[in-house]
């Protein structure tokens, strides 16, 4: 239905339209992706490295997903295929209902009007002021002047920049320019938003910056976010859900407090421990006392979850079971808005008292891990 | 001074325009065949927005011939196409051909390199903003390219204040005819080094208006 209503609008040569009509498309059901990407495959070139190699995912509508991987993992082809700026050999691209790689020309170019897209290094055109970068979607779109600038006028606020009005970007520091990118990547006002590396050319600082207006714009204008980053931190701090990928392949996904928490795979809890840290510091170890004669030294790592982290959980299992609990090195932190707290335990006793301990933390939903020494 | 006569002033003066005609017209030409050329280079050359390799090899190849055919060869090889195109091989009208026509494969060069500089971000940018490849070209290539561009046209204008010596000999005259005839053929090294004078500070001035040009277009 979507598809027909886009393309007579193109035939009647107006393109105006067609950014109004993607608006006009009925609220997707919150059971539809927003984004599916069903077996996608790539290679680069014949008998070259393959990219992607059968990746299927679903971007929820609402939800700001993450792809985190290595470089190279082939999460940066992967986002290029939902607007088709990469072409997959092989699988199918749905947009908001629409099946893209059916598309021709034109209706190719009136759907990716409704996909906004957020670059590494801004991408931005050097001779052009703020206003003119941010109006650039809009004059392709052909939009006239009056409306161009009654936009522009409604996107500076919305990412801060008013004073930048007519700065070039060579006036502007990393994180105004990224602003510029965000406020372009919106103009022609996207149900959807791509962010490909989209901090990672910017200092921590601003990085939490831009991390927040993108989650502060997801929220105001219900959109979709799709991000690929190398930096678990990214993760841990917008995103709802994620997925991690390496050799071309989606190898976990999941909502983020689940992957942060148990995570499968050991890439995984590579990127996981980059965040939350794993283990005990290699000082902190050799200054542990030994067992004593007739026990045992076990090390381990909890994490406690939600509520948990308010119970006295470590004088209790002392108390109860009779062992002795070091805290070797901990934190508390949130993931994706819940309480979240890592602990390198050094625990003393009885094998029995020890193995009976770890069980009731168990059974209260603490998360316990052997740590090898 | 005593050589600088009249007639010798009202020589130079003619010398003068008709080396700014040669060169001027020349130019507008090589920048309007040169643009559309390099265009459609850079657009059909591997990796660029619609790759033709069965259309950019030729092309290429046409571009390095001419560039490698020595002017004051070149200038005599196309008589038949110049007494086609302006009805004469003599003068300076006649001249203006050989001249374009060089300059035209020299500017496709240089704009292909300038419009390769574009960063490709910015192109890729506009593609996934629903940009057509007509609107890539008039609102990201050339307009990112613009001082680059303006470079290549001063470069282009000096080569052919230096090409348009050779003009002479097809009666093309200009300054540099001029100073071989007087100052070297007739012994009058005044006139040689008045003509040498003009033609420094004539490419002094192009290069400080193009150089100024691109400063004021860059906002780097």
């Amino acid at each position: 239905m979507a598809d027909l209503r886009i393309k007579r609008v193109l035939i009647s040569g107006n393109p105006v339209h067609a950014t109004t009509i993607m608006r006009d498309i009925p609220a997707l059901q919150a059971e539809d992706p927003a984004i599916r990407l069903a077996g996608l495959s790539k290679r680069f070139a014949a008998g070259g490295a393959v990219a992607l190699a059968d990746v299927s995912l679903e971007v929820r509508s609402g939800e700001i997903f993450g792809i985190v991987g290595r470089s190279g993992a082939g999460k940066s082809t992967l986002v290029r295929t939902v607007n088709l700026l990469e072409r997959p050999d092989a699988g199918a691209v749905t947009v908001l209902g629409q099946a893209l790689l059916g598309l021709d020309a034109a209706a190719l170019r009136a759907a990716r009007r409704g996909i906004g897209m957020v670059f590494q290094h801004f991408n931005l055109h050097h001779r052009r002021t703020v206003a003119e970068n941010i109006a650039f979607p809009l004059e392709v779109a052909g939009i006239p002047r009056a409306e161009r600038a009654a936009r522009i006028a409604e996107l500076l606020p919305l990412v801060g920049l008013e004073a930048k009005r007519d700065a070039y970007p060579a006036q502007l520091s990393g994180g105004q320019k990224q602003r510029v990118g965000i406020a372009r990547a919106l103009a022609s006002r996207p149900r959807i938003l791509l962010c490909d590396e989209a901090t990672s050319a910017l200092d921590p600082e601003t990085t939490a910056e831009i991390l927040a207006l993108i989650r502060d714009l997801r929220d105001r204008l219900q959109l979709t976010v799709l991000l690929i980053t190398h930096e678990m931190a990214v993760v841990k701090s917008i995103c709802d859900r994620v997925a991690v990928m390496e050799a071309g392949r989606v190898i976990e996904q999941g909502p983020v407090l689940e992957v942060f928490t148990r995570p499968q795979q050991p890439t995984t809890r590579r990127f996981v421990a980059e965040v939350i840290g794993h283990g005990v510091p290699a000082g902190t170890l050799a200054r542990l006392p030994s067992a004593r004669p007739g026990e045992e030294r076990r090390l381990v790592q909890v994490l406690f979850l939600g509520p948990h982290s308010t119970r006295a959980v470590i004088s209790e299992a002392s108390r109860e079971f009779g062992i002795d609990l070091d805290i070797a090195a901990g934190r508390i932190d949130s993931i994706a808005g819940e309480p979240f707290g890592v602990m390198a335990l050094a625990a003393y006793g009885k094998a029995e008292a020890l193995e009976a301990a770890f069980a009731w933390m168990r059974g209260l939903g603490l998360v316990i891990e052997e740590i090898e020494a | 001074m005593s050589w600088l006569t009249p007639m010798m002033q009202d020589l130079l003066i003619e010398a003068l325009g008709q080396t700014l005609v040669m060169v001027g017209v020349s130019t507008v030409l090589a920048v309007a065949l040169g643009l559309p050329l390099a265009l459609l280079l850079h657009v059909t050359g591997p990796g660029g927005l619609s790759p033709r390799p069965w259309l950019n090899r030729p092309l290429g190849l046409a571009v390095n011939a001419l560039r490698s055919t020595p002017f004051i060869i070149l200038m005599v090889a196309i008589v038949p196409f110049t007494r086609l195109v302006a009805g004469t091989s003599i003068g300076t009208g006649a001249a203006i051909v050989p001249l374009a026509l060089a300059a035209t494969a020299f500017l496709a060069r240089l704009f292909e390199n300038a419009l390769r500089e574009v960063d490709p971000g910015v192109v890729e940018a506009a593609q996934a903003m629903g940009a057509s490849r007509g609107q890539i070209v008039w609102k990201v290539l050339v307009p990112e390219a613009l001082p680059g561009l303006i470079a290549a046209v001063t470069v282009a204008l000096v080569s052919l204040v230096g090409f348009s010596a050779m003009a002479g000999a097809i009666g093309g005259g200009g300054l540099g005819d001029l100073g071989i005839r007087f100052g070297y053929q007739r012994f009058m090294p005044e006139v040689m080094a008045s003509v040498v004078l003009i033609l420094i500070l004539l490419v002094q001035g192009l290069q400080s208006i193009g150089d100024w040009l691109v400063r004021r277009l860059s906002h780097r």
